[in-house]
Order: structure tokens, then C-alpha cells, then sequence
């Protein structure tokens, strides 16, 4: 591993759900521009560790945090910081596409409007640059005044996807994006990602390995709130160290 | 065992029946009553006509003046409980902890449980000795108080059916809104009351006709005097306080005088009809928008 910053880090890091120890002692550092896969089975703790990278799990009742985080070497966990600041350096995309009910073009633009963005101009370049990066552009673009709700789920994903995109963020979280999605649509989410990690630093959970495989350059293995295994995704997939690893991967459990 | 299951069934198949027949009969009598005094006063009279005096030698039959009364105390109730009450959904939702929210609830829903009666009183007895310190203008009995105290009564239906509709609104609507940086003001202004709109346009449709059809506190405290005024300063009637003034005093059966209180009364059950269909339309067009 190079020795410059990386972007996300964790450092001795527990989390409890009032008594329950969801996240257990883990230490990770990722790297600027590459995507990191979150893999495991269900109540690893994959999707709680994503989502302390953005404080989504601050409204949580008896959710509770030791340890650091850090983006750029910052602790977000500090009193100083603002929540709403750090979310816009860290976008999310959740795992049910989430539109608003509102038109498509008031959806990309939600983000520099509640930053009170009102130039018009402005506004539209950004829609048009966050649509064709979403690559959402040419099926909407005669229709940018229509309800979001009227898309497909794979459209309103991606519309998800370009909404996070209009604010530029530098660090994109994926909540299993494409698992309420059809095969074509899927591909196309994973298409993007390949092509988003040239600017932004993507984590990505999934409980798809071959969608692991396929979009990460790294990928941490969680079991049980343990942090098993974090390596490169091709060593990972083909030698694993653990045989915890090995086995999930293999199918033998999850 | 199977015939009394056939006999259980009839039990509620006629409980649901006597529902509908007593509420046919109640129109049936509104309707044919009010049928008989249009026959002797003009629909465009009672429309049009600026005083109400049936009880009167000189007798007009106008009932704008009780409409213009009824109208002015519920626009004071929902002045007073649209406000507090959106403002209390939005806190309960959006800020309180859940816990507070579990003893919040109830304890506002206990504001719906005082009689009329009691709140009544408490706006002639305590409201208006209040607000006349500040208002010297104000009438011993008048609109305002009698608006403001109904306004407090309505708060908890403004403020529990908005925060239902709220917490309706999908936790992933909310997510979203915080995963783009909003604050919390910015969540629930921008994106759960809109969403939650329907819901909340219901609340106060239904707290309308509440209000509409409230007696006893304007009965109380807003006097009876029936006045074409938007003035709440001055002593008013409303529909259902005139109802219960006739209904009470020694009118007597089958003359004009008492067929007024049917069609006064007509006029309020339009009224409220109106605005109970219009708030389940409502509902029924816009709810299933998230499922």
C-alpha cells in the first residue's frame, strides 16, 4: 500500500446498539479514487460501518460510537463538525431507489437548492452534467419536468445516483444499490460505478460477491461485526486467508 | 355452532343497517322540514337577506349573518390550530426523542377529552378578561376568544392526524433528504410536509368541520347576536348556537320560527357533508402515492 492519506479511515472502531455489539474493534483505511466492496451476510454490520462514513446512524435511539473515523485525516465524529457539511463531501445512495416527489430536474437540483443555489443557469448545467455522469441523460432529457415517480426503479436509481452527483461530493456510499433492481438495470449501476471511480471514492456494500468482484478494487469481508478479511479484491477472491473468507465465499454459508 | 354463527351475523348485519336508517332519518326529517320552510320563506331570501330575525316581529330570514358567524370563529380556531398544531407534528417527528413522543402524544390527545362545556367557560371566564386587558374594544361575549378557545380544543386533531400523516411519509424519503446534506428544518419543510401534504390538507379539513360544527363554546362565550361582520371583536351567533337557542326556548312546534332551526340546520350538515367527502376524496386520491 502507498503511504499517502487515505480518503475514509477507521480507527479502533465499536459500535453498540444499546447493548448489542454491532461493530467490533475494526481498522480500515481506504484509498482516494478506488472502490472498496463491503461483503458479508446479513447482520455483518456491513451496512451499520457504511453509514457511519456519512452519520447516517446519528438519529438512531441507543446508537453509540467508539472510535474514530476520519475523512482527509479529519475525525467526522468531532463536536465542531456539521453534520449536513460532511454529507455533502459524502454522498449516499441507499438500497431502495429514493426519489422525491417532485419533478425529475427538481430531484438532481434538491442538493444546491437547500444550499440556496437559485441561478437558473446554474442549476441546469449542473442537472445536465449530474445526468449524463448518472449516464440518465438521454432517456430524460425531454422529460426533466416530470415526476420522478413515473420512472422505472433502475432510472430512478440512477436518478438517486445523479442527485448525488450534483453536489460533488468526493466520497460516494452505496447501500446495496442494485439489489431491488432486474438484471439490465443492475449492469447498468455497475457500468457507472466503473466509470464514477475516475472522480470520486465509491463504497460500495453488496450481498452480490460476482457484483463485488466485478466493481471493486478492494473488498473487506465482515462476519459477525468483525472485520475478517480487507484486500485487494482479486487476491481476496482467489486467496483468501481466513477460512471464514474462504467459505463465504464459496458459498458455504451467508 | 352454525346457527349461532348465523345468528351472530344477523346481530351485525342489523347493527349496520340501524346505522344507515338513523342516518337516512335524520336527513329525512332535516330535508322535509327544511322542504316546508322554503316553501314559505324564498331560497334567494335566505341567501341573500343581510339579518337573520326570525324570532322578531319584524322576521328576516337571511342567514348569511350565522354563516359569517360560524366562518369567523373557525377561521380564529384554525388560525390558532394550524400552526401549533403543524408545528407540534413536526416537532414530535422530527425532533422529539422517542420517548418524549410516547408521553407527548397522549397527553395532547387529553386536550380533546375536556368537555365543550368546561372550555366554554374557560374562554368567557378566563380568555376574555385576558385578551380585554390588551383589547379594550373587546365585547364581554365575542368571536375571538370563542375562536381561540375552539382553536385550542382542534389542536390535538391538527397536530396527531399531521404527524401520522408524517411518519407515513417513507423512512426513505427522510434518509435521502439527510444523505444530501439537508438540516433538519430543510428535511421536514422541504420534503416531509410536502409529501405528507395530503395528510395534513385532511387534518384540517377535518378539524374545519369540527369547528363548523362546534355549539357549545360559542353557545358560551360569542353571545348570540346574530351580525353580518368579519369583525371578531363584537358578540356573533353561529349556526349551531342559534339551533340550540330556539331549540330551547318556548317556540313552538310546527311554526316558522321553529322550521328555521331545520333549515339552519341543513345548512350546517351541507357544510360539514362537503367538507368530510372533500377530505376523504382527498385521501382516497392521494394516499396510495407511496405504496
Amino acid at each position: 500500500m502507498s503511504k499517502k492519506q487515505p480518503k475514509l479511515e477507521a480507527r479502533d472502531l465499536n459500535a453498540y446498539y444499546g447493548d448489542f455489539h454491532a461493530l467490533k474493534n475494526i481498522n480500515i483505511a481506504m484509498e482516494e479514487k478506488n472502490v472498496t466492496a463491503f461483503i458479508g451476510p446479513s447482520g455483518c454490520g456491513k451496512s451499520t460501518f457504511l453509514r457511519l462514513f456519512n452519520r447516517m446512524n446519528d438519529y438512531i435511539d441507543g446508537f453509540k460510537v467508539e472510535g474514530n473515523i476520519l475523512l482527509d485525516g479529519n475525525d467526522i465524529y468531532q463536536k465542531d463538525v456539521r453534520v449536513d457539511e460532511l454529507r455533502k463531501q459524502v454522498g449516499m445512495v441507499f438500497q431502495k431507489p429514493n426519489p422525491f416527489p417532485k419533478t425529475i430536474f427538481e430531484n438532481v437540483v434538491y442538493g444546491l437548492r437547500i444550499q440556496g443555489i437559485k441561478n437558473k443557469a446554474v442549476l441546469e448545467e449542473t442537472a445536465e452534467r449530474s445526468l449524463r455522469d448518472a449516464a440518465l441523460w438521454d432517456e430524460v432529457k425531454d422529460n426533466l419536468n416530470k415526476s420522478a415517480l413515473a420512472l422505472s426503479g433502475g432510472q430512478q436509481q440512477r436518478l438517486c445516483i445523479a442527485r448525488a452527483l450534483a453536489i460533488s461530493p468526493s466520497v460516494i456510499l452505496m447501500d446495496e444499490p442494485a439489489s431491488a433492481l432486474d438484471p439490465i438495470s443492475t449492469a447498468k449501476i455497475e457500468e457507472l460505478i466503473y466509470e464514477l471511480k475516475n472522480d470520486y471514492t465509491i463504497v460500495i456494500v453488496t450481498h452480490n460477491m460476482q457484483q463485488a468482484g466485478r466493481v471493486s478494487d478492494y473488498t473487506a469481508f465482515f462476519y459477525m461485526g468483525e472485520l475478517v478479511e480487507f484486500n485487494k479484491t482479486k487476491t481476496m477472491f482467489t486467496s483468501p486467508k481466513d477460512e471464514r473468507t474462504q467459505n463465504y465465499i464459496t458459498g458455504r454459508f451467508g | 355452532m352454525r346457527a349461532s354463527e348465523k345468528i351472530i351475523e344477523g346481530l351485525l348485519w342489523l347493527s349496520a343497517v340501524i346505522t344507515i336508517l338513523i342516518t337516512v332519518g335524520i336527513i329525512w326529517v332535516l330535508l322535509s322540514e327544511s322542504i316546508s320552510f322554503f316553501s314559505e320563506v324564498s331560497i334567494i331570501e335566505f341567501l341573500t337577506e343581510k339579518e337573520w330575525t326570525p324570532l322578531f316581529a319584524d322576521k328576516k330570514f337571511g342567514i348569511m349573518p350565522l354563516v359569517a358567524g360560524t366562518l369567523l370563529t373557525t377561521a380564529v380556531a384554525i388560525a390558532v390550530a394550524l400552526p401549533i398544531g403543524l408545528t407540534i407534528a413536526i416537532y414530535l417527528n422530527e425532533y422529539a426523542h422517542a420517548r418524549l413522543k410516547q408521553v407527548v402524544k397522549p397527553m395532547l390527545e387529553v386536550l380533546a377529552t375536556i368537555p365543550t362545556v368546561v372550555y366554554g367557560f374557560f374562554a368567557l371566564t378566563v380568555v376574555t378578561p385576558f385578551l380585554q386587558q390588551f383589547i379594550p374594544g373587546l365585547a364581554g361575549f365575542n368571536a375571538l376568544s370563542a375562536g381561540i378557545v375552539m382553536g385550542i380544543m382542534i389542536i390535538p386533531m391538527i397536530s396527531s392526524l399531521s404527524e401520522d400523516a408524517i411518519s407515513a411519509v417513507p423512512r426513505s424519503l427522510r434518509e435521502a433528504a439527510y444523505g444530501m446534506g439537508s438540516t433538519r428544518l430543510q428535511t421536514s419543510f422541504g420534503v416531509m410536509v410536502p409529501a405528507a401534504s395530503s395528510g395534513i390538507v385532511v387534518s384540517v379539513i377535518l378539524a374545519i368541520s369540527r369547528a363548523v360544527g362546534e355549539t357549545m363554546i360559542v353557545a358560551i362565550a360569542a353571545g348570540q347576536q346574530p351580525r353580518l361582520t368579519l369583525n371578531p371583536l363584537v358578540p356573533i351567533e353561529t349556526i349551531t348556537t342559534y339551533i340550540v337557542q330556539v331549540s330551547l326556548g318556548d317556540v313552538p312546534q310546527g311554526s316558522l320560527e321553529y322550521k328555521t332551526i331545520f333549515a339552519a340546520g341543513i345548512t350546517l350538515f351541507i357544510f360539514t357533508f362537503v367538507l368530510n367527502n372533500l377530505s376523504f376524496w382527498i385521501k382516497k386520491k392521494y394516499q396510495e402515492k407511496y405504496d
